[in-house]
């Protein structure tokens, strides 16, 4: 089955990834990305800019209204991404509770919808 | 649909719905099958005989709806595939006897998996491990039909898409998940357990079904001492169920109950299961509890209680599982071994809120409050306890104390 992880982190630790207190979690970050590509599990994922660079756009009435700023607002926001693919939910929590960004924020697994996916339907 | 069958299909349908269900994860999908295979059995075992080997005419006609529903669904559905494979893997399986693989104990482990809400646990075995409907699971939870019903179906879409796989958890994971499903059990107990004997048939009917599901676990899992444990102290509560009401359905507390009337059968399978627990050498919330009914169960044999024990027992599990019951029991038993005062100081110790809506704390709180002859206030907690009663005789018991 294919999986999505949602990974919510505090604003503070996305803004201090470049910075040199920054490097260890950058680090475990890297040593788990490879653990998931060399299981196999791996499909696509990335970093997200921190929340302040998102614009939310609703059309309302036929007209666009954009807004600064993300979805919904949080104490945690969606840090990142990762498309994996893994035989059931149970090895889904497996890989999440590794995940770096587990013991500082959260993840939200959610199971990719096999019956659209890659199927969205073109004019 | 239970009544009309034999004690056979109990045993039966729980084995066949989690066979049917563990390779594509789709609960609601083989309960349809099964209970199609069920109606043409109804239609033609009347006319034709009942099959030699029942279980596996039920697993075929069964398998057999499965391929139709994942042919309709092919073209929309991937796990129409997995049905399509495991009908060709198991093709010889339901025709060679009625020997195929149980999964029961994984189907409990769905049911009472971390993502599914706690509080379906209970209904999702009652409803799939003993093939209870709906209905009869909204009445013991007191919740419209439809409701339950509903909440059913969202709990099995759950585990179909988001993938919860049927499979025992591997041993890092496995004490946390069993710890789930044998609370789950438990729960299915205590719905049964506070109904007067012979007034409400049912809720009996509900902690036998949950003694039986800790059997079906046991018979798989031996080796752990969590789920005997679980199974001696039910069997413990369930040898005095008799014995607390008088024949003119009064309640009767456990000090005032004649060991004469309880259950020595129930009783001695219960020490059997906790000294088999207890030598394996890992002790847990439910053999501290069955041991505590074990030193009550000494009156039995003509023993005296040893409060010390279960002062002893009760400190221990109010550090691995604290609930509210427990530390108020423990309350009561301090009572006996150091006295009212020390007992009411326990239990003055304990979060105000929580216990402002607990009756069994009131009637401890209220009996200590009268030993130590402070009767105004007593009769002031016994009006607490008495307001909060649910149970009749209890609430009669409560107000002829409160004087």
């Amino acid at each position: 089955m294919r999986y999505m992880m949602l990974i919510y982190e505090s604003p503070a630790e996305v803004e201090r990834r470049g910075d040199p207190e920054g490097r260890p979690y950058i680090a475990a970050w890297q040593a788990y990305h490879k653990a998931l590509v060399e299981a196999g599990a791996y499909v696509d994922g990335a970093p997200l800019k921190p929340a302040a660079t998102a614009t939310t756009v609703r059309l309302k009435e036929g007209r666009r209204q954009v807004q600064d700023g993300p979805f919904a607002e949080a104490k945690e926001e969606l840090g990142g991404f990762m498309i994996l693919e893994l035989p059931s939910l149970d090895a889904a929590l497996d890989w999440a509770a590794r995940c770096p960004a587990a013991a500082i924020g959260a993840l939200e697994i959610r199971p990719v919808d096999a019956e659209f996916h890659g199927n969205f339907p073109h004019p | 649909m239970r009544s009309t069958l034999s004690s056979r299909w109990r045993a039966s349908y729980g084995r066949l719905l989690a066979y049917l269900s563990s390779e594509t994860r789709d609960l609601a999908g083989a309960e349809d099958a099964l209970g199609e295979a069920l109606l043409a059995a109804l239609a033609s075992w009347p006319r034709q005989g009942v099959p030699e080997q029942p279980e596996a005419w039920l697993l075929t006609a069964a398998r057999h709806r499965l391929i139709d529903q994942a042919r309709r669904a092919r073209v929309r559905d991937t796990h129409a595939d997995t049905v399509l494979r495991l009908a060709d893997e198991t093709a010889g399986t339901a025709t060679s006897g009625d020997s195929f693989p149980d999964r029961r104990v994984e189907l409990l482990f769905v049911c009472a998996h971390p993502a599914i809400d706690p509080a379906l646990h209970t209904p999702l075995m009652l409803q799939t491990v003993l093939g209870l409907d709906a209905g009869r699971i909204a009445q013991a939870f007191l919740v419209p039909p439809v409701t339950m019903g509903q909440r059913l179906v969202r709990a099995k879409r759950k585990i179909r898409e988001a993938g919860i796989p049927f499979q025992v958890p591997e041993e890092r994971e496995r004490p946390q998940r069993l710890g789930a499903v044998l609370e789950a059990v438990y729960a299915a107990y205590g719905l049964g357990s506070d109904e007067a004997p012979g007034v409400d048939p049912r809720g009996r009917e509900l902690s036998q079904e949950a003694i039986w599901l800790a059997r079906v676990v046991l018979t798989r899992m031996p080796e752990e001492p969590e789920v005997r444990g679980l199974l001696a102290l039910m069997l413990f509560c369930e040898a005095r169920r008799a014995a607390r009401r008088s024949p003119e359905g009064r309640y009767v507390p456990l000090s005032e109950q004649d060991p004469a009337t309880w259950s020595g059968e129930s009783i001695r399978e219960a020490e059997r299961e906790l000294s088999a627990a207890s030598s394996l050498g890992r002790v847990g919330r439910f053999q501290l509890e069955a041991a505590i009914q074990s030193v009550h169960s000494e009156r039995a044999r003509g023993g005296r209680i040893d409060w010390d024990a279960i002062v002893v027992f009760y400190e221990h599990l109010a550090r691995i599982a604290p609930t509210l019951g427990a530390r108020v029991a423990q309350a009561a038993a301090v009572a006996e071994t150091r006295g009212p005062a020390a007992a009411l100081m326990h239990l003055d110790t304990l979060d105000g809120a929580a216990v402002s809506t607990y009756q069994p704390y009131w009637a401890v709180r209220a009996h200590l409050l009268r030993q130590l002859g402070r009767a105004p206030e007593a009769i002031a907690a016994y009006d607490r306890a008495v307001g909060l009663t649910e149970d009749p005789a209890i609430r009669k018991f409560l107000l002829e104390r409160r004087g």
